[in-house]
């Protein structure tokens, strides 16, 4: 199963970071579900910019430092 | 697995079903014989029924195994239904144009009523394997 998007993420390292914060617990934060997280973390997704502000508010740090994109230039 | 890729893969399932049990139950009858007059309707009208009742009783019986999940749809299931439904929508135009030529072509109802019905069928489960498919692979 491979990756559908060229968005990368530290949502996991981000977990860990956060009190080792579950996929459950995530996802009840952005009213979304385990399974779409799940699919987020492993880049089979890519957020709307909406869940992407809602992540970046549950972990306080910049929007670079959850999501990067590949330079192409 | 989610409530809504539950209720996805049941669709598809129940789909397959009862299609595949309407044309087992008419096969025999137009195979050989002459159509014309042939009570195919009723079954029909029953495999219509057969599925709205079993896709209801469906979510029933996802929402009673997993009833903190019930109902509970997201973006993500937002976006693969309608990629889905996008993707089974080719069928069921395809399926009305052939029905539109051959009533045009003054072909027998039996003809025109399965060629829309079996474009309502293949789009029904094209769309149900396509948003299985983005489930599992990603979208």
């Amino acid at each position: 199963m491979g990756k559908s998007t060229k968005v990368t993420n530290s949502i996991r390292v981000l977990r860990f970071n956060a009190g080792e914060m579950t996929q459950a617990q995530l996802a009840e934060k952005l009213g979304i579900t385990r399974q779409t997280v799940i699919a987020i973390e492993q880049g089979k997704y890519s957020p709307s910019l909406e869940v992407a502000f809602q992540i970046v508010q549950v972990f306080n740090v910049p929007l670079d430092e959850v999501f990067e994109y590949p330079n192409e230039g | 697995m989610s409530y809504q890729e539950k209720s996805t893969w049941g669709s598809g399932l129940i789909t397959f079903i009862v299609y595949g049990y309407y044309l087992l139950a008419i096969e025999p009858q137009f195979r050989g014989v002459s159509i014309e007059g042939f009570g195919y309707a009723s079954t029909m009208l029953w495999a219509i029924m057969a599925y709205i009742v079993a896709t209801i009783v469906l979510h029933i019986i996802i929402s009673i195994i997993s009833p903190s999940e019930a109902g509970q749809e997201d973006q993500r299931d937002r976006d693969i239904y309608r990629f889905g439904e996008y993707v089974g929508q080719y069928l069921s135009a395809f399926g009305a144009f052939v029905a539109l030529m051959m009533a045009l072509a003054k072909w027998d109802y039996f003809w025109i009523a399965n060629a829309i019905y079996l474009g309502f069928g293949a789009a029904t489960f094209l769309s149900s394997i396509v948003k299985i498919v983005a489930y599992r692979r990603g979208l």
